[in-house]
């Protein structure tokens, strides 16, 4: 063996023995081994670059090892004050997938049936001239855009430029309105801002963590261990408040169980013991707080072009008081199965003056009926007590993509947005034309298809042209069993743009061959408003090209050129550039390049060459201008809404025919739909495919073994999987629950497409099923 | 040729009885954690043959609960 073969495996022992080492400390916070071991990981001759994880959106920082031109090994950066050098599986192993042996490499055009290998300037020509055509035969709203809150911040600003300001129409929206609309519509409602307002310093000062409906040992396994690691310094205290007993609940201090949608009502409970026992925080209630109610009875979207604005009404003080009096905890106990003592003492842990308490929460309070109305209570109960914007003090909403608040929210990648403000807003239409230079009335002022209408105008055929990047609806839509027929119709063309094939660039007319992550440069924005950059590390393979470039190509083909100025080299820098003026001033202003290329991120606001990590306060947040401690400046009068949201219950109940609840969700070792950690050996093997969970009881009563093969069934779809019982976690009787991650086992041909009416966000975790063996 | 490792995790009180065992195991590191019920393995094999016997060795030792792999690279083979 040569001496450089020798040391290089020496060094991959230290990362493997390194990694394990990681993984124990999310599992046993404070675990020491000796100290030797933790030394010593040489840099060797690779070359390092900084960058963030290309999964999730805790955003952690990682260091990718090159050597001649190949991504070798990735360590957590010590220098990202996310993780301080810590990752979970998914982070180091996530350059692994691109030297997969079915990377899309070259564009594939389907002609007669089958793809056939096409140079990318061809690939693209066709593209563009199908978007014209299409657009001359049947006008600009019959083509639209699928995007990805994995798309870089350039990516996304340069989908919305080219949709809204060159072609002009709003058919533009991502995947995350899967995960995030509710929390945006959220923060809107409540504080005319989006985005948290504390940071993940917030970890470090508080004493109470209550997670609601939220695994984030597996979802958020970074930030888990930062919990973790205060549970066992500080004796800070972990509260799972969920449907499913998790490895997130195994961890807590305390797991508290909920029959699912319930959780509206606990939350109001919460809100009816603070308030009774004179735990209201007045002087700040009075000073920075207003009461509002909405429209109720709204419907869950379930028929298409449903249609739905809510119409606030403002209340007082004593209105809610009255409305909370159907919340008292022992009225909520009877059906959400929560015990009177456990609200209770969920209600005591806000109610504390003297107890710093953290919410936070993502996928269950966000894809569900009523997302936005659970976003609202919790920041209700933050209000009230006047537990927000402080140190260790607030709500957290976390995200679920790598870039879900840098490119989707911020950028604005949704039908009703523009990189500053909503479509709706005439202002904000000015602001955009000015910056791209295009006339105003060629912006469209009104949304047209959030993400589940979309793909229902694809089955009318009201859409003939769609273009997805980085994204696979075919898998991650919830009742794939009606879109995927409907994305085969001849009626509409389809171009993805991809990494890997998937479900989804399976009914494609053409494939486009993306860059990955590294290949290319690029910035995201994670759950903590924070903005990363990072330069092209590797070379990718064949006619692989960076999606923005692919929309720049296009834009030029179908005569929007001059609207498009960049270059090949520098564009991710000109883009930015541009985009950053969209939000000059102190209330949103983003770090200049510059200062990203140096250090592992900024926090926006970044006013006056620092980040602002609570924004709202006026010890922290220069755009605090109303003289108070506080300041709310996302609404004009600067107060925030204390929200009268009620229970209502989910569409679809289990019923003798279908008799249980279905509930989805994610596993550790997979991101998503699995079109890239499947293809890592190590996540693979770790979890080679989907099953489906039951209470012991539910299954010793239907005589289901673990790995019996069950066909589980709903009015829409069925999906076979193996049963899972006492593994990886255990929902509630009465409920069964299943990860997506698997294209083999499309569970979402089973679930429901109804949706929160002012978010528009799908609700994954709720629907009826029924289950028998096969 | 593949380099491994797992979280291997004794039944209570049997953690030296593990690393006793899993000592005399060749192609096997061991690190044990100081304060925890928790042993760090990296294993280093030829071929997936191999690695696949040493596990099948190392899941054999009685006083183990559960064997958790972690990371896998796969380094060349010159
Ligand atoms: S926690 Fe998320 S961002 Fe951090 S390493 Fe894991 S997947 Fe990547």
């Amino acid at each position: 063996m040569s001496a450089s073969l020798s040391s290089r495996r020496s060094f991959i022992k230290k990362m493997a023995a390194s990694a394990a080492m990681t993984a124990a400390a999310t599992m046993f916070p404070g675990i020491i081994f000796a100290s030797e071991q933790l030394t010593g990981i040489s840099n060797g001759s690779l070359d390092w670059k900084k960058g963030p994880c290309r999964f999730c959106g805790v955003g952690c920082g990682i260091l990718v090892g090159i050597e001649e031109g190949k991504a070798v090994a990735v360590k957590g950066d010590p220098n990202s004050s996310v993780n301080k050098g810590l990752l979970c599986v998914k982070g180091y192993h996530q350059t692994m997938c691109i030297q997969a042996k079915d990377r899309l490499e070259y564009a594939l055009v389907k002609k007669n049936g089958t793809y056939v290998k096409t140079p990318i300037n061809e690939a693209l020509d066709i593209v563009a001239d199908k978007m014209k055509e299409t657009i001359e035969k049947h006008g600009k709203d019959a083509v639209a855009m699928y995007t990805s809150g994995q798309s870089t911040i350039p990516e996304g600003y340069v989908a919305s430029k080219f949709m809204k300001g060159a072609i002009g129409t709003n058919n533009l929206d991502c995947n995350a309105r899967l995960c995030m609309a509710s929390a945006v519509a959220g923060f809107l409602t409540t504080f005319g801002a989006d985005e948290p307002m504390g940071c993940y310093e917030d970890f470090d000062h508080a004493d109470y963590y209550v997670t609601w409906g939220n695994n984030m040992a597996e979802m958020h396994p970074v930030l888990f261990s930062r919990m973790l690691e205060q549970k066992n310094k500080r004796g800070a205290r972990i509260i799972d408040f969920a449907t499913r007993t998790t490895r997130s609940s195994m961890a807590s201090n305390r797991s508290i169980l909920f029959e699912p949608q319930t959780d509206l009502a606990v939350g109001n409970a919460i809100c009816y013991e603070i308030v009774n026992n004179g735990w209201v925080n007045k002087t700040f209630v009075e000073k920075y707080c207003n009461f509002s109610k909405g429209l109720t009875q709204m419907g869950y979207g379930l028929e298409d072009k449903y249609k739905f604005s809510d119409k606030p009404t403002k209340i007082n003080f004593e209105d809610y008081k009255t409305f909370l009096e159907d919340y008292t905890s022992e009225k909520v106990s009877k059906y959400s199965k929560v015990s009177v003592k456990d609200i209770k003492y969920l209600a005591s842990i806000f109610g504390d003056p003297n107890k710093k308490v953290m919410s936070l929460w993502c996928m269950g309070v966000n894809q569900h009926t009523r997302g936005t109305w659970m976003n609202n209570i919790i920041y209700n109960i933050h209000l009230l007590t006047g537990k927000i914007s402080q140190p260790g003090n607030g709500p957290f909403s976390l995200t679920g993509q790598p870039s879900a608040c840098g490119t989707a929210r911020e950028v604005g990648t949704f039908t009703h947005k523009l990189p500053k403000g909503v479509v709706m807003n005439p202002k904000h239409r000015e602001l955009a034309a000015k910056i791209w230079k295009v006339p105003v009335e060629r912006i469209p002022s009104k949304p047209t298809y959030h993400t589940t209408e979309m793909f229902r105008a694809v089955d009318r055929g009201d859409i003939k042209f769609i273009w997805t990047q980085a994204v696979n609806p075919l898998v991650s839509l919830p009742r794939t069993s009606r879109f995927r027929p409907g994305m085969k119709k001849k009626s509409c063309f389809v171009v993805v743009s991809d990494v890997f094939p998937t479900p989804t660039t399976d009914v494609a007319d053409v494939i486009l061959p993306a860059s990955w992550h590294i290949e290319k440069s690029g910035l995201y924005g994670n759950s903590e408003r924070r903005t990363q950059h990072w330069d092209k590390m590797v070379e990718g393979p064949g006619d692989t090209t960076p999606d923005a470039w692919m929309f720049i190509e296009v834009a030029k083909r179908m005569g929007y050129g001059d609207l498009f100025p960049y270059s090949r080299e520098n564009h991710v820098e000109e883009i930015y550039n541009e985009y950053r003026q969209f939000h000059e001033g102190k209330k949103h202003g983003m770090a200049p390049l510059e200062v990203l290329k140096k250090q592992s991120g900024a926090i926006w606001p970044y006013v006056n060459g620092k980040s602002t990590q609570w924004r709202f306060n006026a010890k922290y947040d220069p755009a605090c201008s109303n003289g108070e401690d506080f300041h709310f400046y996302g609404k004009p009068d600067g107060k925030a809404v204390v929200w009268q949201r009620p229970y209502e219950p989910a569409p679809e109940l289990p019923d003798s025919e279908y008799p249980f609840w279905l509930n989805t969700g994610r596993v550790i070792e997979h991101w998503h739909t699995g079109s890239m950690t499947r293809r890592i050996p190590v996540l693979h093997k770790g979890m080679p495919h989907s099953y489906l969970e039951f209470h012991p009881d539910d299954a010793k009563a239907l005589g289901i073994k673990n790995g019996e093969k069950i066909k589980v069934t709903s009015r829409r779809g069925s999906c076979i999987m193996p049963a899972s019982i006492n593994e990886r976690g255990l929902p509630t009787k009465g409920q069964v629950f299943a990860p997506f991650f698997d294209e083999n086992m499309l569970i979402n041909d089973v679930t429901l497409d109804a949706f929160c009416p002012i978010s528009k966000e799908p609700d994954f975790k709720k629907c009826a099923v029924k289950v028998e063996k096969v | 040729m593949p380099i491994k490792s797992y979280l291997a995790h004794p039944f209570d009180n049997k953690k030296e009885e593990l690393q006793q065992a899993l000592s005399l195991i060749k192609g096997c590191e061991i690190i044990p954690a100081e304060n925890e019920n928790v042993l760090v393995i990296v294993t280093e094999t030829k071929n997936d043959e191999e690695d696949n016997k040493l596990k099948e060795t190392i899941e054999k030792i009685e006083s183990l609960k559960l064997l958790a792999l972690v990371s896998g690279f796969n380094t060349p083979k010159k």
